[in-house]
């Protein structure tokens, strides 16, 4: 095998800070390369730069840059632009916006064949078909005639793969292919790029999840500031890293030996145990939902749904996007009002409450987001947010600055951060102060909206142990929603799985997980990308 | 604290000098703008007269400074009477049923089909001429553009996760209003009032040209561009120190505006 791609002290610098800094890999024929590494690390630059599309303003410099023995470095843009698509395909993380949104998908493949072979249009309308149906798009000459929007997301990105692959070129760069996919949709996307990569084939993946990579790789690079500190086979990498920070990495990704112990930092070898759960502090019964579509027909979004929360206990809800996990948590929250069916917080229901009385009960019930800059309003300091949250429950005035103190304090951040805007925090800060003001009025509940889904794993880690603990010491529940079941089975202790507005199973997580009963379950457990690790 | 950036001070300064001229004139000419002198007319700048003489053998200068209070109170007030009711009808109309946004909108749909200048004429010949008057009348006629920008804001603000986060908390429906949605529409209008305040202080000065605004021969900026134009050939200092200032003017609330738009948003001025 030689080597098709071959970079070696790559150095990319905007404005004289150096965010890729001597770089070095290769790429064989026929081999898998995982990029891997979490956000600021690089590996998307480094991606762009193999393409040249770094932008404007960077300096690259590089020991060697060469695809199939041609120097890149002092490639002209004519030149590039025979390479990009023809030679190289690029294949982004989000395919709604990666695609024209004006354009049939079709149109957008057929624009690639345009470009770099000289089919006639006939001969292309013939291999857009042939090409969807490659990448396991069914009814390939329906599909190429729709628009983005109007097909799923594992779909679009389906044909946001026929694009890379259309020229058949001999490198394929994926940026985060499956990030934005629910995890039998991204199961399903990790096959196909699997398949695609062959003989003659080459595939670079650019991904911040080791248990994607672990799937596709040959051999696995991490990337940490700008630099690669280990790269192997991905065997060798994944089960027997040499580098602190891969081991660090694959420790704080949630799954289900880490139940019960910390995620960040030094491994605690106790497992500590989960605190007795205490009285009910939510009863939904039977709650159904529906919502208007587009074509005035009323579709249920949540249909039958029950389940209790105790004091101390976290109960997870776990789905694929639209199974009515987020509606479930609203009407839980009182935002939403469910058709049928009850909602009862510390034992009183949210049903026939006064305005003010509801407002009074909202105390008990808080609510973190996945994105928790958009849950601050954008011209509030930390000092303000906290502030308003403790006005709210009735704190005076004098007695706000030193709670808002205390909140930070419980969440790990101190008096300095109360200053600055939510803008300027890094996203674990972020999700930091979105746990405080929700622990503002000391609600018994806390519904956490997919709370760590935005965040990389290291981080990740963090506020899943901070979680844990605020619950030790305040013995608040959670009412935990997440796609990712490595997250549920780690953080909670019962969990609800929930597929088109039903819940299909409930029980505790261990058995869920062990000895799931319904086909449903099985289904998304065996899609989980897993790492053999430990 | 932040570095301001010297063009920002700069631009507040004008804004400050013009201000103390608006309230205190005589401070800044010892001349009267009144005065005619039928043996000095349309003379070009000298020590005597530094900005020269209209065709009346007025001091351009002082007419200048005495004008700025009715230059400033046509361009500020009148802007501050649209982004007023502009906005409390536009968040009115993003939050209220159907009925009201239907109601609202369509009267500023109307409002829009007719030039600002017409509409500013219908208030003046139903309400009479003169300064305060013709503040009014353009501050209803901006009415419509501010009240649609702040309600398509609005309609994305009430469904943003932080409303929704205050809602949580248990904040009151009023409270949610005046705290989040109102500050947060309101904010991209005013870089369009900082631009609004140029085109409002220009179109004060077409009503006063058109004996309607500012009766003569009390001086106005916008008025003595009008009468200027006659004269443009014969005497360039009589036009264009009166737009110079409408100019400067516009620049300095502009710089201004953005960056204290910039400071709240906790960016870099």
């Amino acid at each position: 095998m030689t080597a098709l791609l071959k970079v070696e002290d790559l150095r990319v610098a905007f404005g004289g800070t150096a965010v890729v800094d001597g770089v070095g890999f290769e790429v064989r024929r026929g081999e898998c390369l995982a990029l891997v590494g979490e956000s600021g690390s690089g590996k998307s630059v480094t991606a762009r730069t193999l393409v040249g599309l770094t932008g404007d303003g960077a300096a690259v410099e590089a020991g060697e840059l060469s695809f199939a023995g041609r120097d890149l470095r002092r490639m002209r843009e004519r030149a590039w632009r025979r390479i990009r698509g023809g030679r190289i395909g690029f294949v982004l993380q989000d395919a709604l916006v990666s695609l024209d949104p004006l354009r049939p998908v079709g149109r957008e493949v057929a624009e690639v064949l345009a470009a770099h072979t000289g089919l006639s249009r006939a001969a292309r309308t013939a291999r857009v078909a042939e090409l969807l149906a490659e990448v396991g798009v069914p009814e390939p000459e329906l599909r190429a005639r729709q628009l983005p929007h109007e097909l799923s997301g594992g779909l679009r990105q389906r044909a946001l793969i026929a694009t890379a692959i259309a020229a058949e070129p001999e490198l394929i760069i994926a940026d985060e292919p499956t990030t934005a996919l629910d995890v039998t949709i991204q199961a399903q996307v990790l096959d196909l790029l699997a398949r695609i990569k062959s003989e003659d084939r080459s595939l670079l993946i650019i991904s911040h999840d080791l248990a994607v990579v672990a799937r596709l790789a040959d051999r696995v690079a991490v990337m940490k500031d700008g630099r690669i500190v280990e790269q192997g086979p991905a065997d060798r990498v994944l089960r027997a890293p040499e580098h602190a920070y891969t081991r660090a990495l694959l420790a704080a990704i949630p799954a289900e030996h880490t139940k019960g112990t910390r995620l960040s930092g030094p491994a605690e070898a106790v497992r500590l145990a989960r605190p007795e759960p205490g009285d009910v502090v939510v009863r939904v019964d039977g709650a159904g939902k529906s919502f208007r579509g587009p074509d005035g027909v009323a579709r249920a979004a949540v249909r039958d749904v029950s389940f209790t929360l105790r004091a101390g206990e976290t109960v997870g809800i776990v789905g694929e996007s639209g199974s009515g996990k987020t509606t479930t948590a609203r009407i839980a929250l009182g935002l939403t009002e469910p058709d049928t069916g009850s909602v009862e917080v510390r034992g009183r229901a949210w049903a026939g409450l006064g305005r003010a009385e509801a407002r009074t009960l909202r105390r008990d019930i808080q609510v973190v987001y996945q994105d928790p800059l958009a849950s601050f309003d954008p011209r509030y300091t930390v000092d303000k947010v906290l502030a308003e949250a403790l006005a709210v429950a009735g704190v005076p005035r004098e007695r706000r600055r030193e709670r808002s103190v205390e909140l930070l304090e419980l969440v790990g951040l101190d008096e300095r951060h109360l200053r600055r805007r939510p803008l300027h925090l890094s996203g674990g800060q972020r999700q930091r102060v979105a746990i405080a003001r929700a622990l503002a009025p000391e609600p018994a509940v806390l519904v956490c909206d997919e709370p760590v889904s935005a965040l990389d794993v290291s981080v990740q880690a963090q506020v899943l142990d901070l979680l844990d603990d605020v619950q030790r010491r305040t013995g608040v529940a959670y009412l935990f929603i997440s796609h990712d079941l490595g997250v549920i089975y780690h953080a909670c202790d019962r969990v609800l799985v929930m597929k088109d507005g039903q819940v299909v199973e409930q029980g505790p997580v261990e058995r869920v997980f062990r000895e799931p009963e319904h086909h449903y379950t099985r289904e998304l457990i065996a899609a989980i990308p897993r790492l053999t690790t430990a | 604290m932040r570095r301001i950036r010297p063009g920002v001070w700069l631009a507040a300064l004008v804004l400050a000098l013009l201000v103390l001229a608006a309230a205190l004139p005589y401070l800044f000419t010892g001349q009267d703008p009144l005065t005619v002198d039928s043996g000095a007319t349309l003379r070009p700048p000298s020590a005597e007269h530094l900005l020269g003489t209209d065709e009346n053998g007025r001091d351009v200068f002082s007419r200048i400074v005495y004008g700025t209070r009715a230059s400033l109170l046509l361009g500020f007030g009148a802007i501050a009477i649209a982004l007023a009711a502009g906005g409390l009808l536009g968040v009115a109309a993003g939050l209220g049923n159907r009925f009201v946004e239907n109601l609202i909108m369509r009267l500023s749909d109307v409002g829009l089909a007719f030039p600002e200048l017409l509409l500013a004429l219908v208030v003046i010949t139903v309400a009479g001429g003169g300064t305060t008057n013709a503040v009014l009348a353009i501050g209803v006629a901006n009415i419509p553009n501010y009240a649609r920008v702040v309600r398509a804001q609005t309609l994305s603000i009430r469904r943003s996760t932080y409303v929704e986060a205050a809602r949580a908390l248990g904040l009151s429906g009023p409270r949610v209003v005046f705290r989040h949605v109102l500050p947060n529409a309101v904010k991209p209008v005013l870089i369009l009032a900082t631009i609004g305040v140029g085109t409002a202080l220009v179109a004060g000065s077409a009503l006063s040209f058109l004996g309607l605004g500012t009766p003569p021969p009390e001086p106005e900026w916008g008025s003595m561009l009008s009468t200027a134009r006659a004269f443009i050939s014969r005497a360039w200092w009589y036009g264009v120190f009166p737009g110079a200032a409408i100019t400067l003017t516009v620049i300095s609330v502009t710089v201004v505006g953005r960056a204290l738009r910039l400071r709240s948003e906790g960016r870099t001025w």
